[in-house]
């Protein structure tokens, strides 16, 4: 594996493609979001049953729930029903979940069995490329998972603010992180069993992250470890964005996940790359 | 032999230094095994190169470098003038790669398989559509366009696996065994395409483990072994230095063949364990001169020497590794 790191001699420059060696990216990801439609196409009832699988916890939990619980404290000190208080954290949840399994087993899959990309690989693509490709698919679909979800908020009359229009960026912004840490560990997976870590990591993410209560119910040192994890980041952005009670902290949340999909991309590709240049 | 034919398309394609592949002392490490150890190589434009050489000689490695999806240890390598290192989408954007294993799309069609293979090149959806049918023509797997590739045949796979490389009319096509598993049309059948493509400029690399396909359609190659490039020439070139004309076999029922008796009556005799080869510029004559010197052999055949004969000299005939 090369490990120049100087710039390419091409127009296509950038953050990304300085730190990566040169010659992992043809600017033509496009061609395997391309592929990805078609092979969904015949798939679709795969992609349909992913939308469904939030509004399930939003009716379950929320309804459920919420008639046990009543009213609760919102981000901003106001009184909100229970089912406004979790939608915005289910969308975060659904954002991470659908991202990661993109990420993870539908990756592995391609990477150990299908030899998807040895073939990509001999045409102009490279890593990057593929990288990109998957993650951008990845995001498409939970775009539209995602405005599926806000669309039966706004129908329930959950959303309360313009700043809900954000909702959507910021989710995908969200996913595209997650996607891009995701495939990163991906390419240190060696089987099938590795993904039971992947479990291990999303399962309690998803309960203990204030998806469900908020953070002042666990002691400091608690709320310390919680607050390092992202799906925190992620459910406090949704939840400012979906009642309009957004302050400055939003832009720290939010850096959280650029700086994560940098990383995550760059560890990616360049590991992809290893893999597959052998 | 043919002659080489090198048309104008090739000429113009500006390829610094000469050849259109051109390497020097190119190594190849996989962890502390040194699978290409310093091969030399130039390719011209418009001609058949050919690699030989047995199991794990490192042809494959070597193609895979040459095709910018395996990164070089060491040595210097230029692909159309061009550096794999950093130039790999601009150079593989040219060529055309037959991998030893196929790798074709699984969760698409025939045809998809062709289609999306065009898309990752950048070419346009309605040439694409176009250049499908012609190559699914080429591959006969027509009536199968809209089947699923994985009950396809091992043959019917391999045609579609060399359809797909020239999706994108590559000026240098890669072929690592194209026609294992084929069946003898559909060798033929590619022999005739390579042959035409070879007419229109494009350069062709082809590893093979059939020396009737090496002899027809290489202008030189290259025997690899052990990583090492051992011979380098013209097949005629190469039986010339390395076999004789003629080679006389003479089988032997009983025991272990005579060898002492036979001594003289050729260049060089080589002994099997039922057989002698006698290498030979006048098979007829040798054969004549055994029997007078009272060789009675159960049977006999005059036949012209071979690239296998030049193979098997080269790299042994006992299996390695
Ligand atoms: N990815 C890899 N990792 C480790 N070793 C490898 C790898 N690829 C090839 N090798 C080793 O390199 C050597 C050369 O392999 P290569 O595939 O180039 O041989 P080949 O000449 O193509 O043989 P064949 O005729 O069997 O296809 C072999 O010993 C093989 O085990
Ligand atoms: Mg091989």
């Amino acid at each position: 594996m090369s490990t120049t790191t100087q710039a390419p001699e091409t127009t296509r420059t950038g953050l990304l493609l300085r730190v990566l060696p040169v010659g992992m990216y043809a600017g033509r990801s496009r061609a395997l979001v391309e592929r990805s439609f078609l092979v969904n196409r015949r798939t679709w009832l795969q992609v349909v049953s992913g939308f469904f699988e939030p509004l399930f916890f939003l009716f379950g939990l929320g309804f459920g729930f919420g008639k046990l619980i009543g009213d609760v404290v919102g981000p901003g000190g106001e009184t909100i029903s229970y089912v406004a208080y979790v939608a915005p954290a289910l969308l975060a949840a659904s954002a991470m979940n659908g991202a990661v399994y993109d990420a993870t087993f539908n990756l592995f899959f391609k990477l150990k069995y299908a030899k998807l990309y040895d073939a990509v690989l001999a045409t102009p693509l490279g890593p990057l490329d593929i990288a990109i490709g998957e993650i951008t698919w990845a995001l498409i679909r939970g775009a539209l998972y995602g405005t599926g979800f806000l669309t039966v908020m706004l129908g329930m009359g959950l959303l309360t603010s313009p700043w809900a229009v954000f909702a959507l960026p910021a989710a995908i912004l969200i996913a595209f992180a997650f996607g891009a840490l995701g495939m990163a560990c991906t390419t240190f997976m060696r089987s099938w069993h590795d993904f039971d870590l992947v479990q291990l990591a999303l399962v309690p993410m998803f309960l203990f992250s204030t998806t469900f209560y908020p953070i002042t119910v666990y002691p400091g040192a608690v709320q310390f470890a919680v607050k390092c994890f992202p799906l925190y980041h992620a459910i406090e952005v949704m939840r400012a964005l979906c009642t309009g009670y957004v302050d400055a902290s939003i832009v720290g949340h939010l850096a959280y996940f650029v700086v994560m999909a940098l990383v995550g991309v760059v560890v990616a590709s360049r590991r992809l790359g290893k893999l597959l240049l052998a | 032999m043919r002659p080489a034919i090198v048309p104008d398309v090739v000429a113009e394609t500006a390829v610094r230094d000469g050849g259109l592949v051109r390497a020097r002392g190119l190594t190849k490490q996989f962890g502390d095994f040194e699978a290409v150890r310093g091969i030399d190589l130039d390719v011209e434009p418009g001609e058949a190169f050919g690699f030989l050489g047995p199991n794990g000689a490192g042809k494959s490695s070597t193609m895979r470098m040459v095709s910018c999806v395996s990164p070089r240890t060491g040595g210097d390598l230029t692909v159309l003038g061009m550096d794999p290192r950093t130039q790999g989408p601009d150079i593989r954007a040219r060529l055309g790669v037959v991998p030893q294993q196929d790798n074709l799309d699984n969760e698409l069609t025939v045809r998809q398989n062709l289609h999306i293979y065009g898309r990752y090149f950048g070419l346009s959806k309605a040439h694409v559509r176009a250049k499908a049918v012609e190559l699914l023509d080429f591959a006969q797997l027509t009536d199968r366009a809209d089947a699923e590739v994985e009950p396809l045949s091992g043959g019917m796979k391999r045609r579609l696996t060399i359809a797909r490389s020239l999706i994108n009319d590559p000026e240098l096509l890669l072929l690592d065994e194209p026609t294992t598993g084929l069946d003898p049309q559909a060798r033929h059948l590619l022999w005739d395409r390579l042959f035409r493509l070879r007419q229109q400029g494009v350069t062709l690399i082809i590893t093979t483990h059939y020396m009737d396909e090496a002899e027809q359609l290489c202008d030189r190659l290259v025997v690899m072994d052990g990583g090492k490039i051992v011979a380098e020439g013209s097949p005629g070139e190469l039986i010339a230095r390395y076999c004789s004309r003629e080679v006389l076999e003479l089988r032997f029922v009983t025991d272990k063949p005579d060898a002492a008796a036979a001594e003289g009556l050729a260049d060089r005799i080589e002994v099997l364990p039922d057989r002698l080869l006698l290498y030979t510029s006048d098979g007829e004559a040798s054969l004549a001169a055994a029997h007078q010197r009272g060789l009675a052999p159960a049977s006999s055949l005059v036949r012209r020497g071979t690239l296998e004969d030049v193979f098997l000299r080269l790299t042994g005939r006992t299996l390695v590794d």
